[in-house]
């Protein structure tokens, strides 16, 4: 039988949960930069690679957008993940398996005057979770239009499967409330502000997945219980200046919390730097730490010893570090046949996650005395966009 | 939420009433309409970080730069 634990965490819950707000970014974020004007026809057409602990990730993401008339546009997204995982925790509990997940979401934004309205609908599907989101964002310019509000409200409904046993069948719901502000500071400068509450409730953890728990010299497991409800808070500021010779700064920091006792904190500094005339070269550093559940142990004292409990590692105490790089070329700049102008871009994140109460079960040593949990993965992005 | 919604709307409603001068003319924003100042200049790519992301790490929401009012398209 395969089981499925650590990616179906991942997959299963975080992945279809951040689906979600994705697409609802995509949405918001697809939004003009400037005096409300539609967003601009373009397409794109991307290839995706994930590579690290044991788990492979890719496929195809492919976005289109389209205007009709002077007030509509209308954008299409089609996207797949093909997993392949033999992460820490299939290894040390269960066997490697191979999955693959399709999502499809439309979008239609109306102008009129200086407000943009957004509609989203997103559809998730796989062979054990099937996910949907409807989604609303709403848009204004406003004070010489130094400033642009946003709104954005998002509700989803997700359907929890288990391949090991076909009678069971759980929900989740979840509803995303949104709200940003971007801001001119001055000729050169940028400010962005988000807030972001989400509610879900329903069957939160994961039906594959299990803590573990001492018996003697040994441990044995029992399943994982999560509360059934959960509220998160997020706050974002976002930074972007512009240098004198033609280059960019950026900077983010983010605070999160939830109900579940996890405070996590982010902070990111980007330099954009164009070479000659048709390159753009960027270099990114991240760094993410959060704190665990309260409901989170790497091992337990004794069987039931908490009525919620979690041993996914995405609940522990961790911290990680982001090194990136991108380049673009900008092709067809004077135009070509229906293509005004377009891009290929190449990506590569480096990412370092170092945990401080997950242990790496692999190693022989005593119960609870094992090393301490660590890998690296690989990021790459390779696409194509063109504007018409 | 939505009474802190609404007061932001009512508060932004009122404010933008006053007609305040942008102290950034719209013939000044050169600079800011350059793309590279974009704070999502691809949304295609930007949506698959966060995904990755939002995969290893318990932290969502608050991902994306929203909107832009440089006022300059």
């Amino acid at each position: 039988m395969v089981l499925r634990v650590e990616e179906e965490v991942v997959v299963a819950v975080t992945e279809h949960f951040s689906l979600t707000i994705v697409l609802l970014g995509l949405v918001l974020v697809s939004l003009p930069t400037g005096s409300t004007v539609l967003p601009e026809d373009r397409a794109d057409v991307m290839y995706h690679g994930y590579d690290g602990g044991g788990v492979e990730v890719s496929g195809p993401s492919i976005l289109l957008r389209k205007s009709v008339g002077d007030s509509v546009s209308i954008s299409g997204n089609y996207y797949v993940d093909s997993i392949s995982s033999a992460s820490i925790d299939v290894v040390t509990s269960a066997s490697p398996y191979t999955e693959e997940r399709k999502e499809k979401s439309l979008s239609v934004d109306y102008l009129r005057n200086k407000t943009l309205m957004s509609l989203a609908y997103t559809d998730s599907d796989e062979s054990d979770y099937a996910a949907s989101t409807f989604s609303l964002g709403i848009s204004q310019d406003l004070f010489g239009d130094l400033t642009t509000v946003t709104l954005g409200y998002a509700v989803g409904n997700d359907e929890v499967r288990n391949n090991s046993d076909s009678s069971f069948s759980e929900s989740a719901d979840r509803q995303n409330f949104r709200l940003g502000l971007t801001q001119i500071l001055t000729k050169n400068s940028l400010l962005a502000v988000n807030w972001e509450t989400i509610t879900d409730q329903g069957y939160l953890n994961n039906p594959y997945r299990s803590v573990r728990y001492l018996d003697g010299d040994t441990y044995l497991t029992e399943p994982e219980v999560y509360p059934n409800t959960r509220t998160s808070n997020a706050l974002a500021l976002r930074l972007r200046y512009y240098l004198p010779y033609r280059a960019a700064l950026g900077g983010e920091y983010r605070y999160f919390n939830d109900t579940w006792g996890i405070t996590a904190h982010n902070a990111e500094l980007g330099y954009t730097h164009p070479l000659r005339k048709d390159w753009i070269f960027e270099l990114k550093y991240r760094y993410y730490t959060q704190g665990a559940a309260d409901f989170y142990s790497d091992l337990f004292a004794y069987e039931g010893e908490q009525n919620f409990r979690a041993r996914d590692k995405e609940l522990s105490t961790f911290n990680s570090h982001t090194l990136g790089f991108a380049l673009s070329y900008e092709i067809a700049k004077g135009g070509w046949r229906f293509v005004d102008r377009g891009s290929l871009n190449l990506s590569y994140d480096y990412i370092r996650f170092e945990y401080e109460d997950f242990r790496d079960l692999t190693s022989s040593t005593d119960v609870g005395e094992e090393p301490l949990y660590s890998f690296s993965a690989s990021v790459w992005k390779a696409y194509l966009s063109i504007w018409y | 939420m939505v009474k802190i919604i609404t007061f932001i709307i009512l508060c932004t409603s009122l404010l933008s009433a006053c007609g305040i001068e942008p102290w950034v003319k719209p013939y000044e924003r050169a600079h800011l309409a350059d793309p590279i100042m974009s704070f999502d200049r691809d949304p295609v790519a930007s949506a698959y970080t966060h995904h990755v992301y939002q995969a290893r790490e318990a932290a969502r929401g608050a991902e994306s730069g929203g909107g832009g009012g440089c006022g300059c398209n």
